[in-house]
């Protein structure tokens, strides 16, 4: 009796287990047909285009008559607007994060934390709305030169976006710099600004340069606001004041347009999804080896 | 002659409501090691970090009282607590080396002081790794990371950061709590030595410690002095029972 009654309980274990396994497995089956596909089209259509002339070409025009594949003005269009967003997000995330670990009250923090957050909760497309139809025209004000799509205001608004992600990471940097450092800092005679820039920052640093990588890597995944606000012309500029279009944006151009599929016009977007993938995935790896190393210094 | 180099005046502590220090008077003669004794939760520890100002960093800390340090009261407002701090330094409980090179620990003191001269700044890290004897040990490694030395050798570095900039009083706090028996005597030693420069106030626990390194003693309960006097005086024969009591091992 006592035995039948084990052998149940021990198959329902085995089951609970197995159930278990097939969910997480799910996911990671999920990311490896991702890759399959990915690899599976860009493979086709480095058939097509040598990967040297996709690496070297200076023009991007697979939709028109003359046909050019050259990833750059995309790559470019995407590294200035990710550039732009990153020297918004950077300071003045780090300055709020140095404000809220080392200054502000346990009462503020909480007040300013989570309204700061719900930055981070705005739909990406309110803010694509908000960069063209808000931002541009007030540029427009300063510099009358501006073309009405440029990378300028997608990037501002997009560094506008992660500022919450570049705080609230880098603040949980500094915050898990031990306290005992704090009071020798302080017992040595050191101000609260000698301490916060001297030995807060410093100790907490490889934690917040894996903040800034996701921050990159959020920053050049962005898709709505580019999209929407910074224009669809590939071109290989850094200058941010005329229209340009990224990676991610050629990508929904693509998708959303009438593309016949399985032509090698419909395969760029595969190529260029697996140069976004393997970007990101680079600065993911980076960023999880910093963050490894950084918990390894105080834990 | 020696002299009263700090004093404090009916010093009461609180964190919120709760009342830690009820009215502590003590003296520190210049030049001597004072012992605060006294079992766990009964001040001491926020005794000497009142000393240095460095509770005030704690929300809800508030303080009564004066504290005297050479004829001034550490809490006017002419008293700036960067300076208090400067002339007052501090070595904690658990070592606490910021992740920096050996070198630029030390270095930090005068870095934050706007000393940038390199010799200056050299001569002192060399001269105050050796008054803690930690010289001989670190001195081809001085750009390695503070944090890879031992526990003891790191709490070393503390007091060389500390004495490089020079304070007049030492306040330590269980500064052989988390450290091993040879760091310890080596600390001991130290501390002997230093004497002749420094007044230092340790907070022990180790009773044996308190008598093998002070000169005064004072033991603490609940927030009140019970005894001060020469620390001969007060593990031979205490004036007070609950004095006698703790020290002979009955409680605490």
């Amino acid at each position: 009796m006592l035995g039948r009654k084990k052998f149940i309980l021990g198959l329902k274990e085995k089951l609970i287990e197995k159930l278990l396994f097939l969910c997480s497995f799910l996911s990671v089956l999920t990311t490896f047909g991702i890759i399959f596909i990915l690899s599976a089209e860009s493979i086709e259509f480095f058939k097509e285009v040598p990967v040297l002339s996709f690496l070297t070409d200076t023009q991007w025009t697979p939709l028109f008559v003359n046909k050019h594949f050259g990833i750059l003005p995309l790559l470019c269009g995407t590294i200035l607007t990710t550039f732009i967003a990153i020297s918004v997000a950077l300071p003045i995330g780090l300055i709020s994060a140095v404000y809220l670990s080392e200054y502000a009250s346990d009462k503020t923090r909480n007040i300013i934390k989570p309204l700061m957050e719900i930055l981070a909760a705005v739909p990406t497309v309110v803010y694509g709305y908000f960069a063209l139809l808000f931002i541009t025209p007030l540029l427009k004000k300063i510099i009358p030169s501006i073309s009405g799509f440029n990378a300028l205001s997608s990037g501002l608004v997009m560094g506008i976006m992660i500022i919450p992600l570049v705080a609230s990471l880098s603040e949980d940097a500094l915050r898990s710099v031990p306290n005992g450092l704090r009071e020798g800092a302080y017992a040595l005679g050191s101000t609260r600004l000698q301490l916060s820039f001297k030995v807060i920052f410093p100790a907490a640093l490889s934690g917040i340069i894996a903040a800034l990588i996701l921050a990159i890597s959020r920053a050049i995944g962005e898709t709505m606001i580019v999209a929407i606000a910074a224009g669809q012309q590939p071109r290989l500029t850094l200058n941010p004041l005329v229209p340009i279009e990224t990676i991610t944006a050629y990508i929904v151009q693509v998708s959303l347009g009438d593309t016949p599929h399985g032509t090698l016009e419909y395969r760029t977007i595969f190529a260029c999804g697996m140069t976004l993938f393997l970007l990101t995935l680079c600065l993911n790896i980076i960023s999880f080896k910093l963050k490894k190393k950084f918990q390894e210094i105080y834990e | 002659m020696a002299k009263n180099i700090l004093e404090t005046q009916d010093l009461k502590a609180y964190f919120g409501n709760k009342q830690i220090l009820k009215g502590i008077n003590l003296a520190f003669l210049s030049n001597t090691v004072t012992a605060i004794i006294g079992p766990s939760g009964c001040g001491k520890s926020t005794f000497i970090r009142s000393i240095n100002r460095i509770n005030d960093l704690i929300p809800n800390f508030r303080i009564e009282g004066n504290i005297i340090f050479n004829d001034q009261d550490i809490h006017d407002k002419n008293v700036d607590e960067v300076d208090l701090r400067r002339k007052v330094g501090m070595v904690f409980q658990r070592p606490n080396p910021f992740p920096k090179s050996i070198y630029d620990n030390i270095a930090y003191g005068f870095n934050i002081y706007g000393i940038k001269d390199k010799y200056t700044i050299d001569a002192a890290v060399e001269n105050s790794l050796k008054k803690v004897a930690l010289w001989e040990e670190v001195k081809n490694n001085l750009s390695q990371n503070a944090l890879t030395l031992s526990g003891g050798q790191q709490q070393r570095l503390c007091f060389a950061r500390a004495l490089a900039i020079e304070p007049e009083v030492l306040l330590l706090d269980e500064p052989c709590s988390a450290i091993d028996p040879i760091s310890t005597a080596k600390i001991e030693e130290l501390i002997h030595q230093l004497k002749k420069n420094y007044t230092i106030i340790i907070v022990t626990h180790n009773m044996q410690q308190a008598a093998r390194v002070s000169d005064y003693t004072a033991f603490f309960l609940l927030g009140e002095l019970i005894e001060f006097g020469k620390t001969d005086g007060i593990f031979t024969a205490p004036k007070d029972k609950r004095t006698e009591a703790y020290i002979t091992g009955r409680f605490g």
